[in-house]
């Protein structure tokens, strides 16, 4: 984690302040232009509720990676903020539909962050004050204790069915544009741009001093100290902001779905986020949003396809922690060298001839997988099951046997090629290393 | 009155000694691989399953050695090929690959023995009623319970104190270099340590398992509030986890036999409270209804106000 945060920071060894300027200014260009034509190529009403919920995931993960990535802060009840500054935007919009409040439905992110923001700052004040463990079971403390608390108030909580609104109100900002906000496309694009506004601002937050700071405290606290700054406060202040954020991410799910339950602050809500966070990389700025992205859509497209989806998302994520520990961005960051000096090539060979072993190998333990769930669980499970075309039998022991040994050969070609790619690997940065020298 | 505080006290210390007999592993893999192993009630319950799978071939007694065992092969193995593994990564990395197992040894429960619970049941031996108080009879399990309990906790002291190896895994806990340059192959010890607390969890799972429910929640039921005890008794202390295993047995079963309110408590002083007054959800909250979440107040209490817990020596 340190070692990445000194490959980060350093100025003095990118490129000149123009043209980094430039290409920052692409890759914000570029996210714009996905985040726009995104729903035009998965424009079904499921993948742009899916979409939606991309949202305000990047959202919530970027905002943990403020507390785990850049300041070392490990919470375990970061769903809290999010959950509360939901609820607080529910209430808010409830209260406008009534026509008690006027507030323009765009606002309502802002509405749920400031919500999380009044949570993040006493709760904070008394975690922040000791790092590491401590700060880890006193956020786990105050999750159970808020999860707990949320099925004991049912006034503000709604109980077991939750809070439900709805997001068709006669104020909008856009509504001269003949914007209703009932449809779901319309919502995606409001998500959308509430995705990109707080990625930029939390982006730029690292790049202020309390940013910066935070990277300190969380490297060396001591030293910090030394220089004149309370580490208490600038972790505070960065909890603080972070909540800020998650409760951004909270009243854009009350926009997406229009209900909330008490599930949302659960200890599983918030187990959620730290693996978004993790398995995207909480070494790099937009780690989290690769995790956020592929976690939203294991959970809504694998929970659908399979009942065995935790398992995969269990061994994906122990997968990924014990073999890339960095994250998805991790091992995108790794190719860079190769790419830069195009010497890539060779690399992608090794990729493609893998790629048969591991699809192989993928095969033959998802058929595993499958064929023991219906094993196990199935009403009847002489009724066969379809798995990659193949009409399967479990009760029967030779597609037992097939798979097994599908997953036996998989494994063997694919322990052969990994070899290959390590000494493809050791080839091309250890070409790099000789040029730099 | 006194009938329910006679048995508010009997089920709380009762209660107290299975948490004590989590929190004892898990204190020990805590405070010397500095692992906060998230698993640990997960090894409970497959400790629970073993029991339940073995007692059905070969009866109870032979389970109750050989399910705790073979928890602890499961947990060498996981020490020994996945924790040593991302050690080197720092303790989120290890960490996190525990909260990952959860997930894992979760799905392999429902795989292997479905999402329904399991017909475990109390040994006949011991299906009888001890003694009676107040008319109602005392299991004899929850005497055996009660005794495992106290075998465990005189064992564990009498090994960690008293013979050579509980003083080089003592001595490994706080000085692991001097320990290494003594000539001990302290990665084993590790091993060792981790088997012995996932072991020492699998047996609560056998001895807890039939007495309460062996299905697929009990894991996640029993999951934080052991890090609660861990906490509060303070890292790496056996009579801290024990002492704080029975505070936490005793609030939890006391707040849940007692249905007061603060609108109760008001009215005693000649203050009535109506249902329409502000914030009436809190005022007639029972005590018995915030029962669950006191553990987790008392820990955020203890963490703010004494980061090092009970009997703790160093902060965590």
């Amino acid at each position: 984690m340190s070692e990445q945060s000194i490959k980060q920071t350093p100025a003095h060894i990118a490129p000149a302040p123009r043209l980094r300027l430039l290409r920052g200014a692409g890759i914000w260009i570029g996210a714009l232009i996905v985040v726009l034509v995104l729903p035009m190529i998965f424009s079904s009403g499921h993948s742009v509720s899916m979409l939606t919920q991309m949202c305000s995931a990047i959202v919530f993960a970027l905002s943990y990676n403020m507390l785990l990535g850049q300041g070392g802060m490990l919470s375990f009840g970061h769903a809290v903020f999010s959950g509360l500054g939901g609820f607080i935007a529910m209430h808010v919009l409830n209260a406008v539909n009534d026509g008690a409040l006027v507030i323009p439905l765009e606002l309502m992110p802002i509405v749920g962050g400031l919500g999380g923001l009044a949570f993040a700052i006493p709760f904070g004040w008394i975690s922040t004050k000791r790092a590491g463990v401590t700060f880890a079971m006193i956020s786990l403390g105050i999750a159970e204790l808020v999860a707990a608390s949320a099925l004991m108030f049912t006034g503000f909580f709604g109980g077991e069915s939750g809070i439900s609104s709805n997001r068709v109100v006669d104020h909008t900002l856009f509504g001269f544009l003949g914007v209703s906000y009932g449809p779901s496309i319309e919502v995606y694009y409001l998500a959308g741009a509430w995705m990109l506004i707080a990625t930029f601002a939390m982006y730029l937050l690292t790049l202020t001093p309390l940013g910066r700071m935070a990277n300190a405290v969380r490297d060396n606290p001591e030293r910090a100290q030394f220089v004149g700054y309370d580490p208490h406060l600038v972790r505070f202040l960065q909890f603080s902001l972070a909540g800020f954020f998650a409760g951004v991410a909270g009243g854009l799910t009350v926009i997406n779905y229009e209900i909330l339950t008490a599930d949302a602050l659960s200890a599983i809500a918030s187990g959620t986020v730290l693996v978004m966070a993790f398995i995207g990389g909480i070494g790099f700025f937009f780690g989290p949003i690769l995790g956020a992205i592929l976690i939203t859509y294991l959970q809504t497209s694998l929970s659908s396809f399979s009942e065995a989806w935790l398992m995969y998302f269990g061994l994906i994520f122990v997968g990924m922690v014990m073999y890339a520990p960095h994250g998805l961005a991790g091992i995108v960051m790794a190719h860079r060298p190769a790419l830069r000096s195009g010497r890539a090539g060779k690399l992608l060979l090794s990729y493609l001839v893998a790629a048969v072993p591991t699809a192989l190998l993928l095969v033959g333990l998802i058929s595993l997988i499958e064929m023991g769930y219906h094993l196990s669980t199935a009403y009847m499970p002489e009724y066969p099951i379809s798995l990659f075309g193949v009409e399967v039998n479990v009760t029967q022991l030779r597609y037992w046997l097939g798979a097994v040994a599908i997953t036996a050969v998989g494994l063997a070609v694919f322990l052969w090629v990994m070899r290959l790619i390590r000494r493809a690997w050791h080839e091309v940065n250890a070409a790099l290393g000789g040029e730099r020298t | 009155m006194l009938e329910l505080i006679t048995f508010s006290l009997i089920n709380g210390v009762l209660y107290g000694m299975l948490l004590f007999m989590l929190s004892s592993g898990l204190t020990l893999i805590f405070s010397m691989m500095g692992v906060l192993n998230f698993a640990h009630a997960s090894f409970y319950m497959l400790g629970a399953y073993f029991a339940y799978q073995i007692s059905t071939f070969v009866g109870f007694w032979p389970a109750l050695i050989i399910a705790p065992v073979l928890v602890a092969i499961v947990g060498a193995f996981v020490e020994r090929y996945m924790l040593r593994h991302v050690h080197q990564h720092g303790h989120v990395a290890e960490l996190l690959l525990t909260f990952g197992l959860v997930y894992l040894i979760d799905e392999i429960i429902h795989l292997v023995w479905g999402r329904m619970p399991v017909d475990y049941r109390i040994p006949e031996v011991l299906d009888f009623t001890l003694f009676s108080l107040f008319g109602i009879g005392f299991p004899a399990y929850r005497g055996f319970m009660f005794l495992v309990g106290v075998v465990m906790f005189v064992a564990l002291y009498l090994v960690l104190t008293r013979t050579r190896v509980g003083l080089i895994v003592q001595a490994s806990l706080s000085h692991p270099d001097m320990v290494d340059a003594l000539g001990h192959n302290v990665p084993r010890i590790f091993t060792l340590v981790f088997a012995l607390g996932t072991g020492l969890a699998g047996l609560a799972g056998v001895i807890a398992g039939n007495y309460l429910i062996t299905e697929p929640g009990m894991g996640w039921a029993m999951g934080p509030i052991v890090f609660v005890v861990v906490v509060f008794g303070g890292l790496g202390s056996l009579t801290g986890a024990l002492i704080a295993s029975m505070i936490i047995g005793l609030v939890t079963t006391f707040a849940i036999g007692l249905n007061l309110s603060l609108a109760d408590l008001f009215a005693s002083l000649g203050l009535e409270i109506t249902r329409e007054a502000f914030m009436a959800d809190l005022w007639f909250l029972e005590l018995s209804r915030i029962g669950p979440i006191l553990p987790y107040l008392l820990l955020v209490l203890m963490l703010i106000f004494r980061p090092r817990g009970l009997m703790g020596t160093r902060e965590t």
